[in-house]
């Protein structure tokens, strides 16, 4: 696995370059272009928003500003992985031409189109963060967090974004069993509302990484407090795990992809 | 010594048909070990064969064989795209595979960005690019028409811009697979000229071609491939002759059959007068008839009716319908009086200075007039083989030089 890491650092300028291709593609051609990247998050955020109103209105608990923000905070991480797992699933079937005619490190492919999704995500934090200046949320120092609670989301993501690119080679069943979990998934993932609402359910929600990664962003940036160490360390360890599994499954089928595809 | 390839008793094998993916075959094929990876399923069939060979660095060799040899799959083999069954293979330096060069175009984009694309896809670093894009350009002759997509390019321009990236990345081992047809004529001597350059300055190439005076030209060595496994391997010169001998048994097998459908189709005459039953053709000896050889035909016919003082022909028509020589009783004056029953008739050409390949006799029988057939026999086709003489054209000369230097 060492040398996969290295031979993908050797090819580290591939990987730039296809994920400007990915993101120079995804503009191009569109009235909107680069504003769609600024436009979709909004989006997102408003259909939280949209459903914490109704949750409300439904059950007549006022809406405080702490909820619509948490919810605004949430929904990024979780648009971040869906996107790239959508196209994470594709990206080695899409670039059939590339696979057997050219070689590089097919992980590289994964990769770069998980990074273009990260700059998507790194596009919506920013207009978040002058949306959260505006709301007066205020910064504390349990801010430092974040950038592991993200490097862990990023890890989570690749490990099953190399999973599924592969199996999808083999198997083109695959991605729309990722669809269908995907759309599950936002009913067993705390997006929409918060894990502690499940009560001595809670930790059954935690136990889904991404879960648990995603209450504690909200914790260190919305709640400003000490994010929980257990679920934490919890992430951390299988968010690697993950990781790890992801790149050994890749490099025991890379072998197999060219005549395979 | 250190080779720049290295290729150990090599295996791969491929799939016929369509490859079922589904798991209900998938799942118990994993729990299912294999006794042997050498073991050949139904619908399997190798197109390597126990192939070795090693390069020394700053050869030129070229890979020769007829279609579906396994010259493709030993360039895929080298550049990693696929792995051996069985064997292994060492490469030693930076290795350029000037097979698809636009592979790694994307359509929406730029010249620019493809050429960038690309070159990093290919191994290049981006800084490599920057030192190396106007020269990239300038080779490509894409000129003003950088900063435009892609697909809107011509597709000469397209693989014209594909060829530049690729040939600009200074390889130590250099794979090249029939890619000198890209573009026009200017074009292509630009790339011999690349490819001229890239072996001066000590890069390793392997050629795989068709094209024999490519190789000849261009390569010391030479690789002869047929169904997977190396039949020869040594000096061009030596090669060569393996190599014509296989594709003329191929054409001349292909010939035969046509000849053989044909024939059970068209009948000149049902009840035609005259009959031949049987043509030998041999240099005298043996049948296997090799270039500057006697030529002798043996005819055997059947008269079914006393014909008066007939007409035998001779023509040696090559396998593209050209006739290179023909011969006639008439001309040479030769009365054959009346013929009733069987007989034969011998017919020595002499040596003959035809060159190797593929040729048909085609023997008719005329009334004496000459003025309708009795029979017309052309199914009888023999190939001369290639000896030690190199030979282009129709017919081998005698050629006498001399040099006088004032």
């Amino acid at each position: 696995m060492i040398e996969m890491l290295k031979e993908m650092y050797k090819f580290r300028d591939l990987a730039a370059m296809l994920t400007l291709r990915d993101l120079r593609v995804r503009y191009k051609q569109a009235a909107m272009g680069f504003m769609w990247a600024i436009f979709m998050p909004i989006v997102a955020v408003c259909a939280g928003i949209l459903i914490k109103e109704a949750m409300s209105f439904v059950s007549h608990v006022p809406v405080d500003t702490k909820g619509i923000v948490s919810i605004s905070v949430k929904v990024l991480p979780w648009t971040f992985f869906i996107s790239s797992i959508r196209f994470a699933v594709l990206a080695l079937v899409g670039n059939s031409t590339l696979i057997t005619k050219i070689y590089f490190p097919r992980a590289i492919l994964v990769l770069s189109s998980i990074l273009a999704c990260l700059f998507d995500l790194c596009v919506a934090i920013l207009v978040l963060a002058v949306l959260l200046v505006f709301l007066k949320v205020g910064v504390s120092v349990y801010l430092l967090w974040l950038p592991l609670l993200l490097l862990l989301l990023f890890l989570y993501t690749l490990g099953f974004g190399l999973i599924l690119s592969a199996a999808n080679l083999f198997f083109r069943d695959v991605k729309y069993v990722v669809e269908i979990l995907l759309m599950f998934g936002i009913f067993f993932t705390p997006v929409f509302y918060s894990a502690d609402s499940f009560g001595k359910w809670k930790s059954l929600m935690l136990l889904n990484p991404l879960g648990s990664i995603i209450e504690e962003i909200d914790k260190v940036v919305v709640l400003h407090q000490m994010p929980d160490m257990l679920w934490i360390i919890y992430a951390m360890v299988s968010s690697i795990a993950v990781f790890i599994l992801g790149m050994v499954i890749f490099h025991k089928t890379e072998p197999y992809f060219a005549e395979s595809i | 010594m250190s080779y720049a390839i290295e290729f150990n008793e090599v295996w791969k094998k491929y799939r016929k048909g369509e490859k079922v993916n589904s798991l209900r075959d998938a799942i118990p094929k994993l729990f299912s070990r294999k006794e042997s990876e050498l073991e050949l399923e139904s619908k399997e069939f190798w197109a390597l064969k126990n192939v070795s060979f090693n390069i020394e660095k700053g050869d030129v060799v070229g890979i020769m064989g007829p279609n579906g040899a396994g010259k493709s799959t030993i360039l895929k083999l080298l550049s990693k795209i696929m792995n051996p069954n069985k064997g292994s293979m060492k490469i030693n330096g930076r290795l350029a595979a000037l097979i698809e060069v636009t592979a790694g175009f994307h359509p929406d984009l730029t010249g620019r960005e493809n050429v960038y694309l690309n070159g990093t896809i290919l191994g290049m670093r981006k800084k490599e690019i920057d030192g190396k894009f106007d020269e990239i350009v300038e080779f490509s002759g894409v000129g003003e028409f950088i900063d435009t997509p892609v697909k809107r390019y011509s597709s000469g321009m397209f693989s014209r811009l594909g060829f530049s990236v690729a040939a600009h990345m200074d390889p130590d081992i250099l794979l090249v697979d029939e890619i000198l047809s890209v573009g026009d004529i200017a074009f292509q001597a630009k790339c011999a000229g690349k490819i001229r350059e890239l072996l001066n300055s000590g890069a390793t190439v392997l050629l795989v071609s068709h094209q024999l005076n490519m190789i000849q030209s261009l390569c010391k060595r030479a690789i002869l491939l047929q169904n997977g496994e190396v039949v020869k391997d040594g000096k061009v010169e030596d090669v060569f002759p393996y190599y014509q001998n296989i594709v003329y048994k191929k054409n001349e097998d292909d010939l035969k059959h046509k000849l053989s459908a044909i024939d059970g189709r068209v009948r000149i005459d049902k009840k035609s007068m005259m009959e031949i039953t049987h043509v030998g053709i041999s240099n005298g000896r043996s049948a296997k008839i090799e270039v500057e050889d006697p030529i002798e035909f043996q005819i055997d016919y059947e008269a079914k009716d006393a014909l008066d003082n007939p007409i035998f022909t001779l023509e040696i028509i090559r396998a593209d319908g050209i006739l290179c020589c023909s011969s006639s009783t008439k001309e040479e004056g030769i009365n054959t009086g009346t013929l009733e029953g069987k007989g034969s008739v011998k017919i020595n050409i002499g040596k003959t200075l035809l060159a190797p390949g593929i040729y048909m006799a085609k023997i008719s029988v005329w009334d004496k007039e000459m003025m309708h057939p009795y029979i017309v026999h052309n199914r009888d086709v023999f190939r001369i083989e290639y000896g030690n003489k190199q030979t282009e054209g129709l017919f081998l000369v005698k050629a006498d030089w001399s040099l006088n230097k004032e």
